[in-house]
């Protein structure tokens, strides 16, 4: 009797305050949606969240105006299993996804659910917005998390990815983080699941703040309509680098990349050139890939380059020069001129089912 | 008008970083140090600004040690007219920079705030957006391309976004930060740098600013990423093509 009193008052503490964290963990998880579809990297966003810990209550918040909203929580209700509740803002001042009024909406949900967590992809969408809501909330946030171990413990890469940073987060309710997609990928069998549809509900925007808000306004989005996958969750990316001299033979990587179902990137140097638009840039300052396979073709291999697509699954390099960087990363390296190289796969491949 | 524009100093973008052999962080000693690439591409466009009649005075921050004033030095022989010096040891995380910004705009009263997207170093892509839900003021990230209309008050930016590019018209006051693509920072003339050195650099410490350094963050390790396998060198495109399809299965 004694024994177990001693061993209740040795472990009941630490069991306890385990319980108690546990049950506080329940996140927000602040989505990009388009078309009426949540985006890929805000549903991996909801994929990071689940290893927050056991029992996490997930929450979506979608924001927007017109038909397409609607569309997208219904969506957001069935995109993945895990999500329990759909928090649905509807106001045109959403409508652009400017940081000023979404930045005010984190803080309003925020204040009302007390989240211990709050996520949003690491794109050009989450890293606007997420750290002005922390400012607005008076906690540091952390960019780009590549892994979680429970509630408060998160790596991100550092210094282009050539360092891991291990971080603990001991600051105040929310602990605020952007996903790196790749390092968390949907599974298909989650992806598609309609079973259990979560309840959508309304944000009630009464008491929404206006101050910053309207002091910033959206005036056109320019963009170049391509029939390609998408260069952030391609299966296979073919990149261009200065090699390729100008936009007019840049056209035979496009043609190489319709031959493999690929998505097209390139090089800051290539994008620098005018070779193709800044979208397509992968490194430490343009986007993350880490397809199954990645092609560079006349890519030097640059610490910023490589920052951008060192986690791919199989890395091909073709470059004349047989000391250049990339080849310490390529798997298959091959030394020769592009220009012969590339008319040489595109006859030699097989067609793409 | 007046522009404030904050620079880090941070380990050259050359530099292949090595990490502390007991994991408490990178190698900064020894090393060399030049201010963040988007800092440059930050003061050029504040003082290309100036230049073309829009700003008064370009004014350049720095927070961290001593050394930063080699850093601050380097902006006033670009071309600012004055430095400011924040000195405080330790790691300084992006809200604490936040704030002492915040507190230097209290002070020095201007009207853009214009800083680099991210530090090279930390990768953190904060601060800006940060200090502007602090301050209350509109934002304009990732920029390629500032327009000033002075007498309207108006900022129009362009910005770098993942589906192609993004324009927004921001009323001043307002932050904005810089992509690559914004400009081509200018070097340093030695008449500059000579000039420079007679440019009055600003001390202040936090506390002065009543800005409290508190940590929410503890870095717990930094280590090495796992290396990637060495590869083969193959001699042919067939060669090439094989690998691929029967050893990598991947096309
Ligand atoms: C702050 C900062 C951020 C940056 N961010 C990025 C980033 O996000 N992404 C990025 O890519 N870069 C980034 N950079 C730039 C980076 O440092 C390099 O300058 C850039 O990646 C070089 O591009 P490249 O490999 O195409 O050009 P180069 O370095 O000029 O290399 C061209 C290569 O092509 C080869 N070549 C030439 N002709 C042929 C031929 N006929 N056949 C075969 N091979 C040929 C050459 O041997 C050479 O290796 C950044 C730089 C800075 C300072």
């Amino acid at each position: 009797m004694a024994m177990l009193r001693a061993v209740k008052t040795a472990f009941l503490p630490r069991f306890s305050s385990l319980i108690s964290t546990a049950r506080s963990v329940s996140t927000l998880v602040v989505a990009e949606h388009e078309g009426g579809a949540i985006k890929g990297p805000s549903i991996s966003a909801v994929e990071a969240a689940k290893a927050l810990g056991d029992g996490n209550l997930i929450s979506i918040l979608v924001a927007g105006s017109g038909p397409s909203l609607q569309e997208a929580a219904a969506h957001a209700a069935s995109c993945h299993p895990s999500i329990s509740q759909v928090l649905v803002a509807y106001s045109d001042k959403f409508t652009h996804s400017l940081a000023e009024p979404w930045a005010r909406l984190v803080h309003l949900v925020q204040q009302k659910g007390g989240y211990s967590h709050i996520l949003a992809a690491a794109n050009s969408f989450g890293k606007n917005i997420l750290p002005r809501a922390a400012a607005l909330l008076d906690v540091s946030p952390i960019t780009d998390v590549i892994d979680i171990s429970g509630s408060s413990q998160f790596v991100r890469p550092i210094y282009a990815g050539n360092a891991l940073c291990t971080v603990r987060y001991t600051g105040t309710s929310p602990c605020m983080l952007t996903i790196r997609s790749t390092s968390f990928p949907v599974p298909a069998i989650s992806a598609d699941t309609k079973s259990n549809e979560a309840r959508i509900s309304q944000v009630d925007l009464s008491t929404f703040g206006e101050d910053s808000v309207g002091k910033s306004r959206y005036v056109q989005h320019t963009s170049q309509d391509t029939e390609r996958p998408d260069l952030g969750s391609a299966r296979i990316v073919v990149t261009g680098g200065r090699g390729l001299k100008s936009a007019e033979n840049f056209k035979m990587i496009e043609k190489l990349a319709e031959k493999l179902g690929a998505a097209v990137g390139a090089t800051r140097a290539a994008v620098d050139a005018g070779f193709v638009p800044n979208d397509l840039q992968v490194g430490q300052t343009g986007k993350i890939v880490a397809p199954e396979l990645y092609m560079a073709f006349g890519v030097s291999g640059a610490i910023q380059h490589i920052a951008g697509m060192r986690d791919s699954r199989v890395i091909v390099a073709v470059n004349k020069d047989s000391d250049a960087p990339i080849f310490q990363v390529a798997d298959y390296g091959l030394v020769g001129d592009l220009f012969e190289v590339i008319p040489e796969l595109l006859e030699k491949l097989p067609e793409k089912k | 008008m007046k522009v404030l524009v904050a620079v880090k100093r941070v380990v050259d973008y050359a530099v292949k970083i090595r990490v502390k052999p007991d994991k408490s962080g990178v190698e900064t000693q020894n090393v060399k140090m030049s201010m963040n690439p988007f800092c440059e591409i930050a003061l050029e466009e504040a003082l290309r600004i100036k230049e073309a009649g829009l700003a008064s005075e370009v004014v350049a921050v720095s927070m961290g040690s001593a050394q930063c004033v080699d850093t601050l030095r380097t902006g006033l022989a670009m071309g600012a007219d004055r430095g400011i010096h924040v000195e405080a040891t330790g790691a300084l995380y992006p809200l604490t920079v936040a704030k002492v910004l915040k507190a230097l705009v209290e002070v020095e009263k201007p009207r853009l705030i214009i800083m680099g997207k991210q530090a090279i170093d930390d990768d953190c892509n904060q601060t800006g957006q940060m200090v502007a839900g602090l301050l209350g003021w509109p934002q304009g990230t990732f920029a390629s391309k500032v327009l000033l209309d002075r007498e309207k008050q108006l900022a129009t930016v362009e910005r770098e976004v993942d589906g192609g590019l993004e324009t927004l018209c921001l009323d001043l006051p307002a932050v904005i930060t810089t992509d690559l693509r914004l400009n081509q920072p200018r070097y340093a003339t030695l008449p500059n740098i000579m000039k420079a050195k007679s440019k009055v650099i600003k001390k202040y410490t936090p506390q002065e600013l009543n800005v409290e350094i508190k940590s929410d963050l503890e870095v717990i390790e930094v280590t090495e990423p796992p290396k990637r396998k060495a590869g083969v060198i193959v001699s042919s495109v067939d060669e090439l093509i094989d690998k691929l399809k029967n050893e990598a299965h991947v096309i």
